[in-house]
């Protein structure tokens, strides 16, 4: 495949319709996310920049899974902005599982901001035939 | 201003108080940017990638990007004067055929920026780490840029 060479456009981030009042204070963000499913499992990989593994919640109830991560501001109590392209605050997002998944098994790595989730799915029962005894 | 005229009342414009009224308008616009609110709107104005903050302190310059995804190896730094350039790749997750995508937000590719530094800096002492796709440049200012403090004398 021919490397991809064009170049990154800016975005501004943006945050979500908030459906019930937060908890914490400062602006909460969306991550963009891709999605992808193989034939064992859905890879969800989404780009949480300055959250660390710790402050990272993930959460999977009733098919519905939350990313929540949040990020302490970088800067220190001395410093003046200059230039703000760019806010920092907490990110959230949620989706809504149609398969079923294997909860044990979800597998969650975070390596330079983007965290990449392994949800294996649930291997389909394969039907058993009930064999009827006659007495 | 509409002016009643004596005669009736016939409303007139005068000349001076169009030109007024538009200088009001241009006035109000121009508060409204300055509250922070409209700030927001004004962000990502340079519209290069990536979004950058910059902030001050009395010894050092702070210059900070939002790279998720993206290693130390990936990115190149470097200063000429008081221009800091940050340049790097992106890579995509290289997946097999066999994966059926859902959804697809994040993006993949090259990017350059310039950035032009308010003094000059001590590009010898310059320092960048970066930490889960958080970039941090630490610029120290040259001597000849630091505030100095001058003390005042009663005679």
């Amino acid at each position: 495949m021919a490397e991809n060479t064009k170049s990154l456009q800016v975005k501004e981030k943006r945050g979500p319709i908030p459906t019930a009042e937060q908890i914490h204070q400062g602006p909460t963000f969306t991550p963009e996310v891709d999605i992808f499913e193989t034939d064992g499992s859905l890879v969800v990989v989404a780009d949480m920049p300055g959250v660390k593994a710790e402050n990272l919640d993930v959460d999977l109830r009733e098919n519905i899974l939350t990313l929540a991560g949040t990020v302490i501001s970088p800067e220190g109590p001395d410093e003046v902005d200059i230039v703000k392209e760019y806010q920092t605050g907490t990110y959230f997002r949620q989706f809504t599982l149609s398969e079923m998944i294997n909860q044990p098994e979800i597998d969650a790595k975070m390596t330079d901001g983007v965290l990449r989730l392994n949800l294996p799915k649930v291997k389909p029962v394969s039907p058993r035939k009930i064999k009827v005894k006659t007495v | 201003m509409i002016i009643k005229n004596t005669l009736g009342n016939v409303p007139r414009w005068r000349w001076n108080d169009t030109f007024e009224e538009l200088e009001r308008m241009k006035q109000e616009m121009e508060r409204l940017y300055q509250y922070p609110a409209m700030k927001i709107f004004r962000e990502t104005a340079a519209g290069v990638f990536p979004a950058i903050n910059i902030t001050e302190e009395t010894d050092n310059y702070y210059v900070r990007a939002e790279l998720p995804g993206i290693k130390a190896s990936d990115l190149e730094l470097s200063i000429a004067n008081d221009t800091l350039t940050i340049e790097g790749k992106r890579k995509s997750d290289p997946e097999d055929e066999k994966t059926k995508y859902h959804r697809r937000e994040r993006e993949s590719g090259r990017f350059s920026r310039k950035i032009t530094l308010p003094a000059q800096i001590n590009a010898s002492k310059a320092d960048a780490t970066c930490n889960d796709g958080l970039l941090t440049i630490v610029l120290p200012k040259a001597e000849s840029a630091k505030p100095k403090k001058i003390t005042v004398t009663t005679l």
